[in-house]
């Protein structure tokens, strides 16, 4: 299985996606570089985090316009599975193919440190094999984080399953005193009516490595590789 | 271009004092026309030139087995790693451009010291930084506080580097004057670094990165004078940062070097341009002729100096190998950056710069540089009266307080003590996948390297109230922190950066200060082995306030590389389970001098530094290094300010566990539990292991003594409740933002 791993100028948790592809969930990786207009064959494409274009007109606005942002949008209408990270998620939602949008936090600063996330369902491929009632400690590091949609769309993304995750407390408990960015009902990430397109807030690279001591990330990414792979083998039938 | 009259009057409006025009005149056999006396003025003010400096910092120890660089050499310390690795690292002040703009200020400063760091070809992957305030209930301090730290977090996190260590201090001290020290830590594969070195006749030289505007003109002169009242008039002397810029050069720098196209490469700091051109070809013993004009501009109408002396922040000047052209032009074009010739290296020890064909400058390198034509002094040092009217200090005068619970919670809630989270949540602590402190706190910030067994063990520390109370001590005190926090930590203490914020050198107060700082720093650096690679010197740090000059606390930042051979070794500092027993590794002292609690407490400022003998804290390191060899101890973390009871404290909080101890009949009760005495260690030992842990500590001969336990929350003192861990937590981890935080929003 292959997985692109999208590079644009400002990419900065490139390294990190691609060190746990490789040397955690034993996956090839190829890195795309944001002016090629080619995935290389990729089954999955990863949008990483960092500050793509400086992040200096709004996060994820320049780079939704970058050459590769059209193969990705033609390869998420085809059914490919695309996951944007922080940044990634940003331009997911820029690009519109994700709902939403992402605000700066409510405290108007940047925030990094551990928080949890509940998966909301497990009917979508990248939380299938989450526990609805294990929350995941996985940390945050953003300053454009809070997200938002109308009260209409929020309804048809709880009616369809797309809602992927929400802050929490570590038992679980959805409340705004754990809601880290004054994100619209905890909202910490979302996915597409067609469930082949995710973003989320929260960095599931850097809870991944045994040697940093959680690793609660690395079943989102085991997640996703099933559905790749699930996905490979109903299209070869 | 207008001839602008040069005289003694228009040097001394530059910074140039009459003997040094003197010697430029003589240097050039005639006089210097307006754009070169503008160049010495920057190459010969004290942030370029450390001529007030450079003749003490020669004397501390700069040579070591591991080193590679020498401090000087090149544009940051090296030191050899293993595993073919190689570590560039350099702490560097920003204090003058944050007093007047701390948000560019602080950002512009880490933007400096990363440069410093991927010139030489290593990728930046840990940064650290050293903040000193006023005190934090003024308006001042927190808008300060606020503009540095949003400064420091937007640039270094575009910028993807984690912040994994760090200080905050407050003192009135520091009320207009605030310290800001910013360090990065590169690795890079042996044999792979850029020399900041010009070589080979006909090389086209190149300016690489960001255009160049006025900003930042006279900075270095700017760095190298007191802040006034009037300083807010020299905001075009603060540069802006973009460091998106700076991320597509790191790449574009890293993606170079493999190339072997390089010959040598330096970044543009203080004094641009002219700072570049100038030590790059004084290290290689040539010179470079420069087309100014060619230089790509951000703005118009700017005068041949500006452009010599722009700060223009993330620019590089490059010099390639002559016909390796387009392969480097190739890369810049890729991360879409500026990239252009604007001269070429010439053997002869000249810089000549010219303007449309016409020459404007014509100036020997070597004339500019430190160790060249620069100028070394040394200053007159007096002894300042406190110093011993410190010494006359007795705790025999001071009332011990009835109530010790209430000291402990005034203690925890003491800007000082209290958690730095405010801050550090605004840092991204964790890109880069490599910080094994984030979930495994430990006294130093531990930074795996990926691929091999090892992890680099890093710090910065320097408690400046006692290097104020006693400079020759205090300085030891800071070197001997750096070594214990890396020691408690897992790792070996390898070199050090130095950072050295003092006052003005022409106060004989501060240069004694200054001299005593070095000597203690050069003493306690030969005991550890840990040689000093670089760093930088900034003075001038010091108010003027209603006609009165106040320094500073002289302020030698310590920033200390430590290398874990084998990073299972990790130690941390939190107590793992209930019913671990405490000891105390050194000795309780009857000393509660130069104490947080003896300043916020008693408010009594005038005492000596707390107790410390650099042998007996060498011996204790060299005990904590076999104590976690051997697996003796579940957890270490040293006594430092708020004493034994905030180190206590510290270890029980990650995973809320309480202590139950006793103290000692013969030591006052307030001394053992918040005097700072120096060398003591906090460990936890598992009761499986504590007869054997006894046994080691006796043949070791070192003394210890049993503090009592580790409870499930609770803490008590001499069977008496001090409270909860999780209440004491509260007050600890929310005492800055309550201050910082606008209740507004």
């Amino acid at each position: 299985m292959r997985f692109g791993v999208v590079i644009f100028p400002g990419s900065n948790c490139d390294h990190d996606v691609i060190y746990v592809l490789n040397e955690v969930m034993e996956q090839d990786v190829v890195e795309l570089w944001h002016k090629d207009a080619d995935l290389k064959k990729s089954d999955a494409v990863i949008l990483p985090g960092g500050f793509s274009y400086g992040d200096y007109l709004r996060a994820g606005a320049i780079a939704r316009y970058s050459p590769i942002m059209e193969k990705i949008i033609e390869f998420a209408k085809r059914g490919g599975f695309v996951l944007g990270i922080c940044n990634g998620f940003q331009i997911l939602c820029e690009a519109g193919l994700l709902p939403g949008a992402l605000l700066h936090n409510n405290h108007q600063k940047f925030v990094c440190k551990n928080i949890y996330i509940v998966p909301d369902n497990n009917a979508t491929p990248l939380t299938s094999m989450l526990d609805k009632n294990k929350p995941l400690k996985i940390p945050i590091a953003h300053k454009e984080g809070r997200y938002y949609a109308p009260n209409d769309d929020l309804m048809t993304m709880r009616q369809n399953h797309q809602i992927l995750f929400r802050y929490c407390d570590k038992n679980g408990e959805i409340s705004e005193a754990v809601n880290p960015n004054g994100s619209v009902e905890n909202i910490a990430g979302v996915c597409n009516a067609a469930k082949n397109v995710f973003g989320m807030m929260p960095h599931p690279e850097r809870a991944a490595d045994d040697e940093l001591g959680i690793t609660d990330g690395r079943i989102i990414f085991e997640s996703l590789i099933r559905a790749v792979k699930d996905k490979r083998i109903s299209t070869s039938n | 271009m207008p001839a602008q009259k040069v005289n003694e009057q228009t040097a001394g409006e530059l910074g140039i004092n009459r003997e040094e025009y003197q010697r430029i005149r003589e240097i050039l056999g005639r006089t210097p026309n307006f754009t070169e006396l503008s160049i010495y003025s920057v190459m010969w003010s004290e942030h370029a030139s450390y001529k007030n400096s450079i003749k003490w910092l020669k004397t501390l120890p700069r040579k070591g087995k591991y080193l590679l660089a020498e401090a000087g050499e090149e544009n940051a310390g090296l030191v050899d790693i293993g595993n073919d690795l190689v570590c560039a690292f350099k702490i560097e002040s920003h204090n003058h451009p944050c007093a007047i703009e701390p948000y560019q200020g602080a950002a512009t400063g880490v933007g400096g010291i990363n440069r410093d760091i991927f010139t030489m070809g290593a990728r930046p992957i840990a940064q650290l930084n050293s903040l000193r305030f006023g005190e934090i209930h003024l308006d001042r301090t927190q808008w300060l506080m606020r503009g540095v730290v949003q400064g420091i977090g937007d640039y270094g996190n575009s910028f993807g580097v984690p912040v994994v260590g760090g200080e905050v201090y407050f003192d009135p001290c520091y009320r207009t004057n605030i310290l800001v020290n910013a360090m990065s830590v590169g690795i890079l594969k042996k044999g792979e670094m850029i020399s900041a070195t010009a070589r080979g006749k006909g090389n086209p030289v190149y300016i690489v990165g960001s255009l160049t505007g006025k900003d930042g003109i006279h900075g270095a002169t700017f760095a190298s004078a007191d802040i006034t009242e009037n300083s807010a008039e020299d905001l075009p002397s603060v540069q802006v940062g973009d460091p998106f810029q700076e991320k597509l050069l790191l790449e574009a720098t890293l993606e170079l070097n493999r190339t072997g196209a390089v010959v040598g490469m330096q970044d543009m700091g203080a004094a641009g341009i002219i700072c570049s051109t100038s030590e790059m070809s004084a290290r290689g013993k040539c010179g470079m002729r420069i087309d100014l004009d060619r230089v790509p501009l951000r703005q118009e109408d700017m005068e041949p100096f500006e452009v010599l002396l722009s700060e223009s922040q993330e620019r590089m000047l490059v010099v390639v190998k002559k016909g390796r052209e387009k392969e480097v032009e190739a890369i810049f074009d890729k991360w879409d950056l500026s990239c252009e010739i604007i001269g070429e290296v010439i053997p002869e020890d000249r810089l000549i710069f010219s303007w449309h064909g016409k020459p404007v400058a014509d100036v020997p390198a070597s004339s500019l540089v430190l160790g060249g034509g620069a100028p070394v002094y040394e200053r007159e040092t007096r002894e300042p009266a406190y110093i011993k009217e410190y010494r006359k200090f007795s705790i025999d005068n001071v009332p011990e307080p009835d109530n010790l619970n209430e000291v402990a919670y005034a203690l925890v809630r003491n800007p000082n003590i209290a958690s730095k989270q405010w801050v550090y949540h605004q840092y991204d602590t964790m890109v880069r996948t490599n910080n094994l402190s984030t979930n495994f706190p430990c006294d130093a910030g531990l930074v795996n390297i990926k691929g091999t067994r090892t992890a680099l063990a890093l710090t910065v520390d320097c408690n400046a109230r006692y290097v104020h109370a006693d400079p020759y001590i205090g300085a030891q005190i800071a070197v001997a922190e750096a070594a214990r926090n890396i020691v408690c930590s897992g790792g070996e203490p390898m070199a050090i950066t130095n950072c050295l914020n003092f006052g003005n050198p022409y106060n004989p107060e501060v240069y004694w200060q200054f001299v005593q700082a070095v000597k203690g720093m050069g003493k306690a650096c030969k005991k550890f082995e840990t040689p000093v690679t670089g760093g930088n010197v900034s003075f001038y740090n010091q108010s003027v306030i209603d006609g009165k000059e106040v320094p500073v606390h002289p302020t030698p930042t310590i920033g200390m590389l430590g290398l874990l051979r084998e990073k299972n070794n990790q130690m941390t500092m939190a107590f793992k389970s209930k019913g671990h027993m405490i000891f105390l590794l050194g000795k309780s002292q009857n000393d509660i001098s130069s104490s947080e609690y003896l300043v916020s407490w008693h408010k009594m400022t005038q005492s000596p530094p707390p107790h410390f003998d650099l042998d007996f804290e060498h011996r204790l390191q060299q005990v904590v290094k076999k104590l976690i060899a051997y697996s003796l101890v579940m957890s270490a973390h040293d006594i430092s300010e708020g004493g034994l009871f905030i180190a206590l404290l510290e270890c029980g909080m990650p995973r809320s566990l309480g202590f139950d101890i006793t103290t000692d009949a013969e030591i006052r009760k307030d001394a053992f539990l918040f005097g700072e005495a120096q060398s003591r260690v906090v460990v936890s030992v598992a009761p499986t292991r504590e007869t054997e842990f006894i046994d080691f500590m006796l043949k070791e001969d070192f003394p210890f003594s049993a503090l009592g336990h580790v409870t499930k929350g609770e803490i008590r003192v001499d069977d008496i409740s001090f409270g909860f861990v999780c209440d004491m937590k509260k007050f600890y981890d929310t005492t800055l933002e309550k201050y910082l935080e606008d209740p507004v929003s």
